[in-house]
């Protein structure tokens, strides 16, 4: 393959396989679908740091493939991404959804390996544009309102960093995307657009509404490439910003909240996802080595273990048609592979030692004790042990077992399994040995998770939250799974805000009839006048006698003498 | 091969001698050829003379070797040569289209009668242009008067008739207040040919006769430029007119008159002289009302030709406006304008020709909902009017942008306010007859009737194509008007 040169971008093998796809069919489109992040991802081992196909376009300076550490990880982990999501996807027959997934996985490697804001901002946008597909191929009408809004969010977010950006070069001259930082407004801006993808508290709601909307294998993209490509862009502008360690603390917390009582098992996920995004918010927010190396590590094992349990979910919602917990249980009977591999997931996210979670989310944790944050470790502490109960005991407990419905679907398709399977390996894989994840951060890690305290602590965590699940549920004080709707922030703009607006609508309607007639009358005589001075028998448009056309010369030719003799 | 001398002399003389074979050839269709391979010659000459004067630089002929002051000379220099070829070209171009419009819409006995007059007219406005000799810019705007009087009055409707007579009776006091006022100048100065006039006007410039010479002949002129409020010739005139009369006259007969009113302000009386007068005063409410009125009344018409015709009236206004910033950034915005606005209404006047052609007639109540039946015409209609608007990606938007900007360059605000009403106004008028043409339902049904034939639609999509060209490819247009601008302010290169 000539083209295949060693400085293609990366994202550019994924837009031309998505292209193909339009075009082939059956298992020639499986084979090129597969092929590319294989390929892609060993064209990423011959790489040298640096920047290549830099270009000038209008005056600016566009660099649409940065490497370097920082990136490079990212680049791996979305070709792993990429595979294990295709592979799951396999089964699907709609083109739409390939080609989405496609190009979605691409512009999310475009948006990391972006060395301008430009180039970002671009892959930004498609990014949203792409995955809003994902979510419509539900074909349901909860997932077309819930596309709109999400691509309200992602819109929004990509406008604020389109006009931080442009801010950021009035100020800098420069459009290079590197430490951002907040000293100046466009950094509050680029924060903002930054924050909306990484579902800051308020903000987050895009996330938790629209990603249970999607279809089963999209979610499992959606999981993996928005947020983790906010974070890497929070890692490259704002390490050590001091403000993101609270808002991070917080986003570990508060979806604890929503995540025990929610009853759809993808949302609780959903939310599970922004309490992990939280603790990689405060390792950026913090800033040191270790800090920022725990973030990246844990946002590469985010992607691997929260993909996992979402294709078990997805496994479930597929085989079974239902998604949540109070309709679910005593799955394992009948698909044993499915509940075996949701169990490494849930091990992994609720960081049990020897699982992949452990090995991350323990250096945010020694980082944060670096640095003498006491609440704010204590608020990590909680929000590790409420994220073992809701997504460690909770997801595999409800849908794989308690009480039976009598549903017994069979185990999930072939591609489904062996896409899990792989998500599992490199669960163990990366716990077991994680000097493999080490010796791709972006700093030199002097770190080891596998000592006494870390062990113990967890360990301890883990089992007093156990054992609070089980007496909570024996004793029938745990909040019973229930069809109900949650209110959660997004009320204000799907309730309250509509509902403000019906009324002073009402009001407004009134007086905007009286004037919308009022003008119309106006206007209509005006055009009545008009038309008689200018219609066809009007004085300006009429055809005149030449005695009068001559006498419009003589007055001024008069004109003209008289001004320019004055 | 004819050296450059010669073929200034070309220019003037081939179509003149040729006039009057046409009208020994009494086939109509021969008639046309000769006249067609006439035109498309000058417009190599004229092509021919551009190419000269960018290259090396303007150069004057001697007629018949007698020298200046006393002989009559040529000059050619960007400007002219400039409009030379606009002349020259669009009347090739509508020359293309003419012979099966002119078959359909002129007697048989009367067709290379038309195509004599034709010629006489080219050769009027063609020597207008490139003369450097005062009182035979009078004798050249005769013949071309003259001349276009009966193209006007060939027309089918018998309004042509009276329309003609107008324009006769005005376009003669026009002439007379020129030569009244070129007489002036020989008093004062004792010579015509322009440079010595100017050259003279230098000394006694204050004298209250160079000024009344001035008045007269800005009148005059603005009598054939269809200036407000002396535009009330026109409509009727352009409304009336064989169609193919309508696109050659719109196409050039006013752009050769503003062309007069530049070489008369710029060259003959001086920069300094003319606005020191208050005529950037005059000229900025004349043509900002030209604007106003001619699209407002456009608004109301009725009949298309009408409606181009006083859209006429409003474009005249923009390249006055262009003028009276007295800025080479306005100049400049002025003959861009001129070329411009010669591509759009002859484009636009073609298409009406294609209508008339099939429907026999341009009135809107009757064309209502019909022109869906010629979806290529329409097309081209709706791409002329684009650019007539304005609309980015046509030449109609790279004028205004110019005119904006040179306006804004001296602050006068006011200016670029009346150009964007302007735009609006056009908006209305153009959608308009959009709406009629397509989405009113057919008033009658008695006629379907086909596409017009190949040899109407390949010269109208020529002139709609150069309208998209020229508004993405601008480096010709605004580079010859920026050197041809630039030439009328310093009379160097």
């Amino acid at each position: 393959m000539m083209i295949w040169t060693i400085d293609l971008p990366p994202f550019m093998p994924f837009y031309l396989a998505a292209l193909l796809s339009v075009f082939l069919r059956g298992w020639l489109r499986a084979i090129v679908m597969l092929a590319v992040p294989v390929l892609g991802g060993l064209q990423l081992t011959g790489l040298e740091i640096g920047e290549y196909n830099i270009f000038a376009l209008m005056g600016f300076e566009f660099s649409p493939f940065r490497v370097d550490r920082l990136s490079i990880l990212f680049g791996y982990l979305f070709h792993i991404a990429a595979f294990i999501g295709i592979l799951y996807s396999l089964h699907v027959r709609d083109t739409v959804q390939q080609v989405a997934a496609l190009l979605y996985a691409g512009s999310a490697l475009g948006a990391v390996f972006a060395g301008d804001l430009i180039t970002l901002f671009v892959f930004w946008e498609m990014l949203a544009v792409s995955s809003v597909f994902l979510i419509l191929a539900r074909n349901t009408e909860a997932a077309r309102r819930a596309s709109i809004r999400y691509l309200v969010f992602q819109v929004l977010s990509g406008v604020l960093l389109l006009g931080g950006a442009l801010l950021y070069f009035g100020s800098t001259g420069t459009l290079a995307f590197n430490y951002i930082g907040l000293d100046s407004p466009a950094g509050y801006f680029i924060l903002a657009a930054f924050g909306i993808k990484s579902a800051f508290p308020f903000v987050h709601n895009w996330l938790t509404d629209a990603y249970p909307e999607a279809t089963p294998t999209g979610t499992v993209f959606l999981s993996a490439f928005t947020t983790k490509v906010a974070v890497y862009a929070l890692a490259r502008g704002f390490p050590g910003v001091e403000v993101l360690v609270y808002i991070g603390a917080a986003m570990t917390c508060f979806p604890i909240f929503f995540a025990v009582i929610e009853n759809n098992l993808r949302r609780v996920l959903a939310y599970s996802m922004i309490n992990q995004i939280g603790f990689m918010v405060v390792g950026i927010g913090i800033g040191t080595e270790l800090a920022l190396n725990g973030a990246v590590a844990h946002a590469f094992n985010d992607v691997i273990f929260k993909g996992l349990l979402m294709m078990s979910m997805g496994a479930v919602l597929h085989m079974t048609g239902r998604i949540n917990g109070s309709d679910l249980g005593s799955l394992y009977k009948s698909m044993p592979w499915t509940t075996a591999f949701c169990m490494v997931g849930a091990a992994s996210i609720s960081a049990f030692p020897l699982f992949s979670g452990f090995v991350s989310k323990s250096m945010v944790m020694s980082a944060v004790l670096q640095e003498d944050l006491g609440l704010i470790w204590l608020m990590m502490l909680f929000a590790s042990a409420g994220v073992f109960h809701h997504a460690g005991i909770k997801i595999p407990y409800f849908a794989f077992f308690g009480h039976d419905p009598g549903y017994r679907p069979g185990e999930a398709p072939v591609n489904m399994v062996l896409a899990m399977g792989i998500g599992a390996v490199l669960c163990l894989f990366i716990g077991c040995y994680p000097v493999f994840l080490y010796d791709l951060l972006p700093f030199a890690v002097d770190y080891t998770a596998y000592d006494i305290t870390h062990v113990l602590a967890q360990l301890q965590i883990l089992f007093f939250s156990a054992a609070a699940f089980a007496w909570l549920q024996l004793s029938g004080i745990y909040p019973p799974e229930l069809h109900s709707t949650n209110l959660d922030v997004d009320w204000l703009y799907r309730r309250f805000a509509p509902n403000c607006i019906k009324r002073l609508g009402v009001v407004v309607k009134r007086y905007d009839d009286a004037f919308r007639n009022l003008f119309i009358s106006r206007f209509n005589r005006t055009l009545y006048f008009l038309e008689q001075q200018n219609g066809s028998h009007g004085v300006l448009a009429s055809g005149w006698p030449i005695g009068s056309m001559v006498l419009w010369v003589a007055i001024l030719l008069a004109t003209c003498l008289l001004l320019f003799f004055i | 091969m004819a050296t450059i001398e010669q073929l200034a002399i070309f220019q003037i003389t081939i179509p003149l001698i040729v006039a009057p074979l046409v009208f020994l050839l009494k086939n109509g269709n021969r008639a046309w050829f000769l006249t067609l391979v006439t035109s498309v010659a000058m417009m190599w000459v004229a092509s021919q003379l551009l190419v000269h004067v960018l290259s090396v630089g303007e150069f004057v002929t001697q007629i018949g070797g007698w020298a200046a002051p006393w002989g009559i000379e040529y000059r050619v220099d960007t400007v002219n040569a400039f409009v030379l070829l606009i002349v020259s070209g669009m009347s090739s171009i509508v020359l293309m289209f003419a012979r099966q419009s002119v078959n359909q819409e002129i007697e048989s006995n009367k067709r290379s009668l038309f195509y004599t007059s034709w010629l006489l007219c080219l050769t009027g406005l063609l020597g207008v242009t490139i003369t450097g000799d005062a009182f035979n810019v009078f004798v050249f705007l005769e013949i071309s008067s003259l001349s276009s009087y009966v193209l006007i009055a060939m027309g089918r409707d018998r309004r042509a008739l009276t329309s003609s007579f107008q324009y006769l009776v005005m376009g003669t006091i026009g002439a007379t207040f020129i030569l009244i006022g070129i007489g002036f100048l020989f008093i004062v100065t004792g010579t015509l040919n322009m440079a010595d006039i100017s050259e003279r006007l230098s000394d006694t410039s204050q004298t209250r006769t160079v000024r009344t010479a001035f008045a007269f002949i800005i009148v005059g002129i603005g009598l054939k430029l269809a200036m407000f409020p002396l535009h009330l010739w026109l409509p009727n005139a352009y409304a009336y007119a064989p169609s193919v009369a309508s696109a050659f006259l719109a196409a050039t007969a006013t752009k050769v008159a503003l062309y007069m009113l530049l070489r008369f302000i710029y060259t003959v009386f001086g920069f300094e002289f003319s606005f020191d007068l208050p005529l950037s005063e005059t000229l900025v409410i004349l043509s900002s009302a030209a604007i106003l009125v001619g699209s407002v009344v456009a608004i109301f018409q009725d009949n298309l030709k009408r409606l181009l015709a006083y859209s006429s009236v409003a474009q005249i206004g923009y390249m006055l406006l262009g003028v009276s910033l007295a800025t080479q950034a306005g100049l400049s915005a002025a003959l861009l304008h001129v070329f411009n606005h010669a591509v759009i209404k002859g484009g636009l006047f073609l298409v009406l020709g294609c209508f008339v052609f099939r429907f026999g007639t341009a009135s809107l109540k009757l064309l209502s909902g019909k022109g869906t039946q010629m979806p290529w015409t329409f097309a081209a209609f709706i791409a002329g009017g684009l650019s007539l608007i304005g609309v980015p990606l046509t030449t109609g938007f790279v004028s205004k942008w110019q005119l904006v900007t040179a306006a804004l360059d001296i602050g006068w605000w006011p200016v670029a306010l009346v150009v964007l009403a302007g735009s609006i106004l056009a908006i209305v008028y153009v959608w308009r007859a959009v709406e009629v043409l397509y989405f009113r339902p057919v008033s009658d049904d008695s006629q379907i009737v086909k596409e017009a034939p190949l040899e109407l639609l390949l010269p109208t999509w020529l002139l709609i194509g150069a309208n998209i060209y020229f508004g993405i490819n601008t480096e010709l247009s605004i580079g010859v008007a920026d050197v041809a601008a630039h030439w009328l302010m310093t009379g160097t290169r």
